[in-house]
């Protein structure tokens, strides 16, 4: 090795620590990574303790059911067979309601992303339509579309379409304008631009308006169902509640949750799939 | 296909921008339009490529474009503007499909865009994955798909690091010398500017106004780095826009 410089200062030539202090470290924390069976654990203890103050006594029947009560009741009615009585009734009827709610809603949130008088003239009428709690819509969807199916499709397709509108134009508004540029510049078409460029360019801010669209239709399924419906998760739990059968109305909370952990993860799985393109 | 710029004057909210721009971009031929920042460099060549009119001027294309040509004013964007879900066959590809090539045809043509600019082992990769300098080879690859008439780069080489400039800038004189083409270069670097331009134009700042226009006669070939010749005239360029610089760097944005 050649020396340059003879007048650089250089490092001692001994191993011996210096005087002074070790500089601490302090970069720690705010950078959460997932921890799947942490989430299970959380679950596992919650229901443990619950099991165990049940049967020792210190929690009453009546303020909560016993968990092995509610799975007991669970395997009855699913050894009866009611079980899919109620649940593909209920199943059919987010199915259909979200995918009009949901498809709508991309749609005209696509168009005011694009459109300036489109934009201008319904932004404000989504605000106002926003705000109002759908479930206090349902006699006049009953009047609108009957007391069948028909009113139950329209609520949860109401409700879910607001949320999609208002997440899939933001998720437009902040599709990168280059692109959108650079598109024009090729002399792509229109509807090229869009349909190459801007929905898949809005496809993360959709999906994510996606996972609260779909969460509020589970909560409007069951208002629907309480409200004139002969079979359905929404009027089991009813009929659960005026009856205090504790175990059976948490059977269908259970089922709902499970319902909501099941939609949250076939979104995860789309955006996983669609999205990989992401960092 | 030559460009003709004739008395081009834009202002934005009574603030002129661009003044009385008459120009002449030879066909094979790499112009660089050189200026301070706020010379409106950018925004005369948004007019070049049609993405936004002039209030007064006009520019023509004079002369039909070659055979083959699918879109005559193509543009290389600083940001690259690929498309982060497609891979780099799929970014050739979108400029491909809206004029109806597809399948064979269109396979032929990626190949031979991607093989002129190095990039045949990167044909399946997403542009996350790319580097800034390979992003920017796509970039122009996929202008090169296009058959331009004219390529119109805005600042193609200012989001690279030195080297991976230095590099680029090699390529674009390879790629230049096998088969000349016609561009537009705007960059405020006047390095970039003396290695690539036939022809400088310097724009003064607020107005852009032409302020001189310097050709260059030596082969791009010959041209190297740390080449004497061309260190004049970069300092030639330097002096011209030195205090305008200055004045750029010392004002307040009013936003």
């Amino acid at each position: 090795m050649r020396n340059y410089s003879m007048s650089e200062p250089r490092a001692p030539k001994s191993q011996k620590v210096p005087n002074g202090k070790a500089v601490s470290f302090r970069g720690s924390g705010f950078a959460p990574k997932s921890r799947r069976w942490v989430g299970f654990l959380v679950f596992f203890v919650l229901i443990l303790l619950a099991e165990w103050g049940t049967r020792s006594g210190w929690i009453s029947a009546l303020t909560l059911p016993k968990p092995s009560d509610v799975l007991e009741t669970f395997g009855e009615l699913y050894q009866s067979g009611l079980l899919f009585k109620h649940l593909s009734p209920s199943l059919s009827r987010l199915i259909v309601g979200a995918v009009i709610g949901v498809s709508v809603g991309v749609s005209i949130g696509v168009l005011i992303g694009l459109f300036s008088y489109i934009r201008s003239g319904l932004v404000p009428l989504i605000a106002a339509i926003f705000p109002i709690p759908k479930i206090a819509l349902l006699p006049l969807f009953v009047i609108w579309f009957g007391i069948g199916e028909g009113s139950k499709y329209a609520l949860i397709a109401f409700g879910t379409f607001t949320p999609t509108v208002v997440a899939t134009y933001g998720a437009v508004d902040n599709v990168d304008r280059t692109l959108i540029r650079m598109g024009q510049s090729f002399g792509l078409s229109w509807w090229s631009i869009v349909r190459k460029i801007v929905i898949p360019g809005a496809m993360p801010g959709i999906l994510s308006g996606l996972r609260i669209s779909l969460a509020i239709a589970i909560i409007l399924l069951v208002a629907a169902e309480m409200l004139g419906a002969e079979y359905g998760i929404g009027a089991y739990i009813l009929e659960a509640g005026s009856l205090y059968d504790l175990e059976r109305l948490f059977v269908g909370v259970v089922i709902l949750s499970c319902l909501g952990v099941i939609v949250s993860v076939i979104i995860s799985f789309i955006e996983r799939h669609l999205l990989n393109w992401r960092n | 296909m030559d460009i003709r710029l004739d008395g081009v004057c834009h202002s934005y909210n009574d603030f002129e921008v661009v003044s009385d721009i008459t120009l002449n971009i030879a066909s094979g031929q790499i112009v660089c339009i050189a200026g301070p920042s706020g010379c409106g460099k950018s925004t005369l060549l948004r007019f070049i490529g049609g993405l936004e009119i002039p209030e007064a001027g006009r520019i023509f294309q004079i002369g039909a474009p070659p055979e083959g040509c699918l879109n005559p004013l193509t543009y290389i964007f600083q940001d690259f503007a690929l498309l982060p879900w497609r891979t780099v066959t799929g970014n050739i590809s979108l400029v491909l499909e809206d004029h109806g090539i597809r399948g064979v045809e269109a396979r032929n043509i990626i190949e031979d865009v991607l093989a002129r600019t190095n990039l045949l082992d990167f044909a399946k990769a997403l542009p996350k994955q790319l580097s800034g300098g390979m992003k920017q080879r796509v970039a122009i690859a996929r202008a090169l798909a296009v058959n331009p008439a004219v390529m119109l780069m805005d600042e193609p080489l200012s989001a690279l690091d030195a080297q991976t400039r230095e590099i680029l800038m090699d390529d674009l004189i390879k790629l230049w010398s096998r088969q000349p083409f016609t561009a537009v270069y705007v960059t405020h670097n006047l390095q970039e500017a003396v290695r690539l331009g036939h022809k400088i134009v310097v724009l003064s700042r607020r107005p852009g106004k032409i302020r001189e226009v310097i050709e260059i006669d030596k082969p791009l070939h010959l041209r190297e780095f740390g080449d004497v010749d061309l260190d004049n005239y970069q300092r030639q360029l330097w002096q011209l826009m030195r205090e305008e610089a200055r004045a750029a760097d010392a004002e307040l944005l009013n936003v």
